[in-house]
C-alpha cells in the first residue's frame, strides 16, 4: 500500500499523514456526490403524495420521505461494514493476518458510526410517520439496535487489550460470534412481533418512480464511497500504529541480548559475595 | 487398521459404560470404523529421537518485550540441566516455551520430537511443569485435587496414595488445600505433576519455600525421574543443591543461552 | 467423557464448600424480584403478566454473576494454565465448565420460580413447557456465558466487560424464553412450544460455537 512508513526519527517529529491521491480523489468525489444527493433529495424529487381515488384524500409521507435518501443508504453501509468485519474476523482466525485484523477493527468503527446514524435517521423518519420515536415491535429496528450494542461491545472489548496478537484473536472470536447472532436475532424478533411497522411503509408502497429510485441508488453509491473513504483512513491509522509497535522489535531484541554480559557479571559477584551463606535467593 | 484407528479402538474399549468385554470390543471396533478419528488427544508416541529438546533462534514476546531473544538450546534425553541466571533473564519463559505454553514469535522448538507450534497438545501432555503457582484448588482436599487432575489428564489408574506417600503428604490427603502451608502445597503440587509420569520435567524454582525435608524430596524426585528415563530441566537459584545432580549447566541471560557446559556431578564448575 | 464429569464435579464441589452462589448470587436474584415488585408499584394482576420477563431478567443477571464466579475459581488458582497443560481437548473443558454453570443456574431458577409463585402469584398452567423451556434457555445461557466468561479474563481485560459482551448476544434467548413462559404460565396465548424449539436451537448453536472456540480462547487466559 502506498502509504508512508514510520521510521524512528531521532530529531524532529515528522507528521505522517494518511492521505494519498486515491483518498483525495475519492473524498472530492464523495463531497460532490453528497451535494448532488442533497439536490436530488430536497429539490428535484417530489414528496410522497398519494391520492386515494375514491375519496380524493391525499395521503403518504409527504416531505418526510426525503429522509429515505439518507436512511436507506446508511443502513446498507452499516450492513456492509459489519459484513466486512465478519469476513475479517474469519480471516484473522484462519490466516492469523494482521492486515485483516486492522481492516476488521476499522470497519467495525465506521460501522458503529453508520449504525448510529441509521438508528437516528430512522427514528427521525419514524416520528412523523409512525407517530413515535421508537417502536418496540419493529423487527429491523430491534435487530439494528442489538447489532449496534454488539459492536459497541466489540469496540469496548478491543480497547481492554494491549497485546496486538491476543487482541486480534479474541476480538475476532467476539466479532464473529456477534455477527453469527444477527440472523438469529432477526428471526426471533420477527416471530416475536408478527406485525412490523417497517412493512407498513415499504418501498413497494411508495410511488417509486424513476427519479426516486435513481436517487436512492445514487445515495447508496455515494455513502458507500464515504464509507470507503473513512475506512481507508482508519485502516491507515491502524497500520501506522501497528508499524510503530513492531519496528521496535529488532532493536528490542538486540538490547535484550546486550543485557547478558552485565547481568552475568552482576550475578557472579552476587554469588561470590553470598557463598558463605546458604540463603535462598527468592 | 491404520495406527490412529487402532489407538481409537484401544481407547474406546476401555470405556466402561458397556459391561461385557466382548461387546465393548465390538462397539469400539464399530465406532472406530465409522468414526476413526479419536476425539481425545492422541496417545503420545514414543519419541525415537535422542534429543529431548531442540530450540533454535527462539524469540518469545511478553507483550512487546522479547523475553527470549533468539535462544538456542539442545538437550539429550536422560540429562539433568540446571538453568541458572539472574532474575529477569528469561528462565521461566524458557520453561514455559518447553511446556508448550508460550507462543513463538520466530524460531523453532522441538520438545520430545513434537513441534511446539504445531503439536501443542502432545507437547503439553508429555511434559510436567512445576511452577511457583501451585495450581491447586483451595477449597478441595489434596486427594480431591489429585483425583481431578489425574482424571483430566487421563491418568486415573495411578495409585494416588502412593504418589502422596512419595512426597510425605499421605497424612494430609483429606485436608483442604487452604489450610496448608506453602511448603505442603508445593509438595502436593509435585505429587500432581508426578502422577502424569512426564518424560520431560520442567521445574521452576522447585526448592523455593521448602524446608530441609521438602528439599530432600525434590532432590529424590529428580533422581527418580532420571531413573525412569525422563529428562529434567531445573531453573533454580539454589546452585549448591542442584549442581551435584546436574549433568549440564546452562546460563541464561538477556534472553539467550550465554553458556552451556557439561557438569561433573559433585564437582565444582567454572 | 469422564473428564467432562470430573470438571463439572470439581466445580460443584468447590461451590458446595465455598457456597458463593448459594449465599451471594441466589439472594441477589431474589432481591431483583423484590425490587421489581417495589419499583413497578403495580397490583398483583399486572405483576403476573410481567412475571416471565422479570424472571428471565433476574436469571440473566444472576447468570452473569455465576459465570464470573466460575471463571474466577480458575483464575484464583492459576488453573487455566494447568487445564491447558493437562492435554484435555478444548471442547471437553468447555462442556465441563458450562455444565457446572448450567446446573447452578437451574438451582437458582428453581428458587426464583418459587419466589415468583409466592411474590407474583403465578400459576403453572403448563409445567412441562415451563421446565423444557427453562432447560433449553439455561443451556444456551451457560454455553454462551462460559465462552464469553473466558474472553473476559486475561491480561489487561476487566471482567466488567462481560455483561456488555454477553447480554446483547443473549437477547434472542430472553425473547424466546419470555414468550415460552408466557404460554407456560398462562398469561398470554402464544404457541409456547415453537418458542421452546427456538430455545433448543439456540442451545445447540451456542453449545457448538462454544465447543469450537473455547480451545482458541483459553490460550490467552
Amino acid at each position: 500500500m502506498p502509504i508512508a512508513t514510520v521510521e524512528p526519527s531521532t530529531t524532529a517529529q515528522e507528521a505522517v499523514g494518511t492521505s494519498s491521491r486515491l483518498t483525495k480523489i475519492l473524498g472530492f468525489a464523495c463531497l460532490a456526490g453528497l451535494a448532488v444527493l442533497f439536490l436530488l433529495a430536497f429539490v428535484l424529487t417530489d414528496p410522497d403524495e398519494r391520492v386515494d381515488e375514491a375519496t380524493n384524500i391525499v395521503t403518504g409521507q409527504f416531505d418526510a420521505v426525503r429522509l429515505l435518501y439518507v436512511h436507506f443508504p446508511v443502513a446498507i453501509v452499516t450492513y456492509t461494514a459489519f459484513l466486512l468485519n465478519a469476513v475479517g474476523s474469519i480471516m484473522v482466525l484462519w490466516k492469523k493476518s494482521t492486515w485483516w485484523d486492522i481492516t476488521a477493527a476499522a470497519s467495525a468503527e465506521v460501522g458503529v458510526l453508520f449504525c448510529g446514524l441509521t438508528l437516528v435517521t430512522g427514528s427521525i423518519w419514524g416520528r412523523p410517520i409512525w407517530n413515535t420515536w421508537w417502536e418496540w415491535g419493529d423487527v429491523r429496528l430491534m435487530t439494528t439496535t442489538i447489532l449496534f450494542l454488539i459492536f459497541v461491545g466489540y469496540l469496548a472489548y478491543r480497547r481492554t487489550m494491549t497485546d496486538s496478537q491476543v487482541r486480534a484473536k479474541r476480538s475476532a472470536v467476539v466479532g464473529l460470534v456477534g455477527a453469527i447472532n444477527i440472523p438469529i436475532v432477526y428471526k426471533s424478533v420477527e416471530w416475536w412481533e408478527n406485525r412490523t411497522l417497517h412493512q407498513q411503509s415499504t418501498l413497494a408502497d411508495l410511488a417509486v418512480e424513476d427519479l426516486t429510485l435513481f436517487a436512492m441508488i445514487f445515495g447508496m453509491v455515494v455513502f458507500l464511497g464515504v464509507y470507503a473513504w473513512l475506512l481507508i483512513h482508519r485502516f491507515r491509522i491502524g497500520w501506522l500504529e501497528h508499524q510503530a509497535e513492531t519496528t521496535g522489535l529488532e532493536q528490542a531484541i538486540a538490547e535484550r541480548r546486550a543485557q547478558a554480559p552485565d547481568a552475568i557479571r552482576n550475578a557472579v559477584t552476587q554469588a561470590r559475595s553470598s557463598e558463605p551463606e546458604t540463603g535462598v535467593h527468592q | 487398521m491404520p495406527g490412529f484407528a487402532l489407538r481409537a479402538v484401544k481407547q474406546r474399549s476401555r470405556c466402561k459404560l458397556i459391561g461385557c468385554k466382548r461387546l465393548r470390543r465390538l462397539w469400539a471396533v464399530l465406532l472406530s470404523v465409522v468414526w476413526p478419528v479419536s476425539l481425545s488427544f492422541d496417545y503420545v508416541t514414543d519419541s525415537t529421537t535422542e534429543l529431548a529438546v531442540q530450540v533454535r533462534g527462539a524469540v518469545v514476546l511478553l507483550g512487546r518485550f522479547p523475553a527470549l531473544a533468539g535462544l538456542d538450546l539442545q538437550l539429550d534425553t536422560g540429562t539433568v540441566t540446571l538453568v541458572q541466571g539472574p532474575n529477569g533473564a528469561g528462565k521461566t519463559t524458557l520453561l514455559r516455551l518447553l511446556a508448550g505454553l508460550a507462543p513463538l514469535e520466530s524460531g523453532s522448538a522441538q520438545v520430545l520430537g513434537h513441534d511446539v507450534t504445531k503439536a501443542k497438545r502432545q507437547v503439553r501432555a508429555s511434559v510436567g511443569l512445576l511452577s511457583p503457582a501451585t495450581m491447586l484448588y483451595d477449597q478441595l482436599t489434596i486427594a480431591e485435587n489429585l483425583e481431578f487432575w489425574a482424571s483430566l489428564s487421563r491418568h486415573d489408574d495411578v495409585d494416588l496414595m502412593a504418589a502422596l506417600d512419595r512426597v510425605s503428604m499421605a497424612d494430609f490427603a483429606d485436608q483442604q488445600v487452604a489450610t496448608l502451608s506453602t511448603g505442603q502445597r508445593r509438595r502436593a503440587a509435585i505429587a500432581v505433576v508426578a502422577i502424569r509420569r512426564p518424560r520431560l520435567w520442567l521445574l521452576d524454582e522447585p526448592h523455593a519455600g521448602l524446608d530441609q525435608a521438602g528439599r530432600d524430596i525434590v532432590d529424590g524426585l529428580i533422581a527418580g525421574a532420571i531413573e525412569a528415563g525422563a529428562t529434567v530441566v531445573v531453573a533454580s537459584h539454589e546452585l549448591d543443591r542442584v549442581r551435584p545432580l546436574a549433568t549440564h549447566i546452562a546460563t541464561v541471560a538477556g534472553g539467550i543461552v550465554h553458556s552451556f557446559e557439561a557438569n561433573s556431578p559433585g564437582g565444582v564448575h567454572a | 467423557m469422564r473428564e467432562i464429569w470430573a470438571l463439572t464435579r470439581k466445580d460443584l464441589l468447590i461451590e458446595a464448600r465455598s457456597k458463593v452462589v448459594a449465599t451471594q448470587v441466589l439472594p441477589f436474584a431474589m432481591v431483583i424480584l423484590i425490587l421489581f415488585g417495589l419499583a413497578l408499584d403495580a397490583d398483583r394482576s399486572s405483576l403476573r403478566s410481567f412475571t416471565p420477563g422479570l424472571f428471565w431478567v433476574a436469571t440473566l443477571f444472576a447468570g452473569i454473576l455465576a459465570i464470573q464466579r466460575s471463571v474466577s475459581v480458575e483464575t484464583q488458582s492459576s488453573a487455566f494454565e494447568a487445564l491447558r497443560l493437562s492435554g484435555a481437548p478444548g471442547w471437553k473443558l468447555f462442556a465441563g465448565k458450562a455444565l457446572a454453570v448450567a446446573l447452578q443456574l437451574l438451582a437458582i431458577e428453581f428458587v426464583l420460580a418459587l419466589g415468583v409463585v409466592v411474590l407474583y402469584r403465578s400459576n403453572f398452567a403448563d409445567p412441562v413447557l415451563v421446565v423444557t423451556a427453562a432447560l433449553a434457555a439455561t443451556i444456551a445461557i451457560a454455553s454462551a456465558g462460559s465462552l464469553y466468561g473466558v474472553l473476559a479474563v486475561g491480561m489487561g481485560v476487566r471482567d466488567t466487560i462481560l455483561p456488555m459482551l454477553l447480554l446483547p448476544v443473549l437477547t434472542p434467548v430472553l425473547v424466546a424464553a419470555t414468550r415460552a413462559f408466557d404460554d407456560g404460565l398462562g398469561t398470554t396465548a402464544v404457541n409456547g412450544w415453537s418458542w421452546c424449539g427456538l430455545l433448543g436451537l439456540f442451545a445447540v448453536v451456542y453449545g457448538a460455537i462454544g465447543a469450537v472456540a473455547y480451545a482458541v480462547v483459553i490460550e490467552d487466559a
